[in-house]
């Protein structure tokens, strides 16, 4: 069995956000940067947990990324998993990136793919579908449980109004989110191990970028907020209703 | 050419969020000056020649029972010959959870430019460019699509449900598949019959921490009672088991972009906000006045969430004559 986790690095969730040069480049001037939550605390622990039950899985790591990646999948190979592979590519378009991914799988003789749900700076929700598409294997979006029978799966999924299990014989590509896993906070030993464990860089596979990002615009900020006596709570709904016209 | 618009349908029917799509794909189509066509994959007790109030012209329907479960390598293989076949330039997706299972696959299978997450009609002045939600909604991204087939998903909650002038109604096209048998099978499936989906409600109603425990969460879901909302939480509060998964918004949990959302006993952490900093008016109840979420409220009341929030689900039953 061979598992290959899918890892991108967003800005930390309490970063400010805000852009350079006329509002095309993210200021990333002091951002600290973290494994996107997803690919982190439910993607990685749960291939980590496979892996637990059966040792003989081989667990890689895989990120697209420039060299600035690097302190990020260290940090996840001390959470969990054999090896990191990084494809030298940095691109926000979904398609380039799904190919590098689907590339290295093809090439890897992978079973299962995990990503995360989403990544929290381009909340594309994309790349995992994509992948398989290029693959041509079944696709498991938005699942909160997974487990592994053999080569069979068993995946819940979140279905517009409701819940959906699935079996799916291997090989698969899964989008994790919260419940297919618990948060796990890497130990020593896992720190001092991920220092040695072989992170390949690989150089991209020709690819189109579809898209490109023109340029960013942050929202209008709120006038302020208009505060009600709490003695008045009706004050605030008749405000509701006649003012904001909201009900 | 053509704008389609994916029509996806949960307990037989066709939900809000393709409405929105319907709307916004046929305003697309009015812009590029082509016709607004619908595709439906499976049955639906929904009469679907109703959707051309929404200006959409044609509805091409794959009406096979074995397609009401939506498989994402199915349905987009299907859609995507479709699109070909009708010589659609755009595909249109709500930003929900079928079409994020199938956007991707569509977009990769015939190699057009995605974005999800689109929260505006696209500026077709020069180019194609879509503005869409980045940063867990502190910041808008405009993207250009530069293939000339395009695939847009449409963040729910960002574009009205229009129904155009008189009742034009739709032509409903049989759509004659031969799907390849999926590869996933369901088992089982369940549906949280009754309650709007958190995020296609208009008005939510949210508590967090403050609120002590679950014995306390009456006075939540009486206020969300009387409003007619629906119910969420902070993540503290699902991570607790107070309240299901399924209500925790935020960065970690869902976005939402209701018309209202009511906080209450939620310190606002700017990763909670982040999955509620879409909504049009948000109203913060919190003892604390120095609680950051009253920098990004609308409406506010400094005070005690248990004295409070009683009195103003009294104010909404007299406001509507509930007794
Ligand atoms: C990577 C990451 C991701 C995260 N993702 C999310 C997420 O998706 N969603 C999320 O919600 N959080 C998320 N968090 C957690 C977030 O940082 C906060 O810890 C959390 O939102 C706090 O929840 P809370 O406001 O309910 O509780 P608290 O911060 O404990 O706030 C409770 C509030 O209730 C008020 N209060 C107390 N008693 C009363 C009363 N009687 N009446 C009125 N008010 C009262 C207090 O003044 C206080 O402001 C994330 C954190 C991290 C690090
Ligand atoms: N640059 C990248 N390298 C590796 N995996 C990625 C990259 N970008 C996104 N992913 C994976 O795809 C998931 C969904 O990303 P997105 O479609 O951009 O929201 C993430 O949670 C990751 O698991």
């Amino acid at each position: 069995m061979k598992i290959l986790v899918c890892i991108s690095k967003t800005p930390d969730t309490t970063a400010k956000i805000s852009f350079t040069q006329n509002n095309t480049k993210f200021a990333s001037d002091g951002v600290q940067w973290i494994i996107n939550p997803y690919d982190e605390w439910y993607a990685l622990v749960r291939a980590i947990e496979l892996k637990e039950k059966d040792p003989s899985t081989v667990l890689h790591l895989l990120t697209v990324g420039l060299a600035d990646t690097e302190p990020i999948i260290r940090k996840a190979l001390a959470i969990g998993g054999d090896e990191a592979i990084r494809v030298n590519a940095d691109s926000a378009d979904p398609f380039y990136i799904a190919t590098q991914i689907a590339d290295i799988a093809r090439q890897g003789g992978y079973d299962l793919i995990f990503t995360g749900k989403e990544t929290i700076d381009y909340n594309g929700s994309s790349i995992g579908g994509m992948v398989s598409e290029l693959l041509d294997w079944p696709y498991i979006s938005l699942a909160v449980k997974f487990d592994l029978n053999g080569s069979v799966a068993t995946v819940v999924r979140e279905i517009e109004g409701g819940e959906e299990t699935d079996e799916v014989s291997l090989p698969l590509v899964v989008s994790c989110q919260k419940g297919v896993a618990e948060q796990r906070i890497p130990n020593m030993k896992g720190i001092m191990s991920a220092r040695t464990k072989p992170l390949k860089v690989v150089e991209p596979v020709a690819a189109e970028a579809l898209t490109g990002i023109v340029s960013f615009e942050l929202p209008p900020a709120k006038a302020g907020v208009r505060l009600v006596p709490a003695d008045n709570p009706a004050e605030l709904i008749r405000l509701l209703h006649e003012e904001a016209k909201v009900f | 050419m053509s704008v389609l618009i994916f029509i996806d349908h949960s307990e037989g029917q066709v939900k809000k969020a393709s409405l929105e799509a319907c709307s916004y794909g046929a305003a697309l189509a009015g812009q590029l000056n082509v016709p607004a066509e619908g595709i439906l994959l499976g049955t639906v007790t929904t009469d679907l020649s109703t959707l051309g109030k929404y200006g959409v012209k044609k509805i091409h329907q794959a009406a096979q029972e074995g397609l009401n479960h939506l498989d994402a390598q199915v349905y987009a293989k299907i859609i995507a010959d479709s699109a070909t076949a009708t010589g659609a330039t755009v595909i249109v997706f709500s930003n929900n959870l079928s079409g994020k299972a199938v956007a991707p696959r569509v977009a990769a299978r015939l190699k057009a430019g995605l974005v999800s997450g689109a929260v505006a009609l696209p500026d077709t002045t020069s180019g194609f460019v879509v503005k869409k939600n980045v940063f867990s909604g502190k910041a808008f991204a405009h993207v250009a699509i530069n293939t000339p087939v395009k695939v847009i998903t449409l963040n729910p909650n960002s574009y009205p449900v229009r129904e155009g002038e008189g009742s034009v109604s739709a032509e409903v096209a049989p759509l004659s598949v031969t799907a390849g048998a999926p590869k996933v099978k369901v088992v089982s499936a369940t549906q949280a019959t009754g309650e709007v989906p958190l995020t296609e409600a208009e008005l939510v109603v949210s508590g967090g921490r403050g609120l002590k425990g679950p014995e306390n969460w009456g006075i939540i879901e009486d206020l969300a009672k009387a409003l007619g909302a629906a119910t969420a939480c902070s993540r503290p509060v699902a991570d607790a088991h107070w309240r299901p998964h399924h209500e925790h918004v935020g960065q970690t949990g869902i976005a939402i972009a209701p018309n209202l959302y009511i906080a209450i006993g939620i310190s606002g952490a700017i990763q909670h906000l982040a999955g509620v900093n879409r909504s049009k008016v948000i109203v913060v109840v919190n003892k604390d006045p120095e609680a950051p979420f009253f920098k990004a409220a609308d409406y506010g009341i400094v005070g005690d969430a248990f004295e409070v929030v009683p009195k103003m689900t009294e104010a909404v039953k007299k406001l509507k004559g509930i007794a």
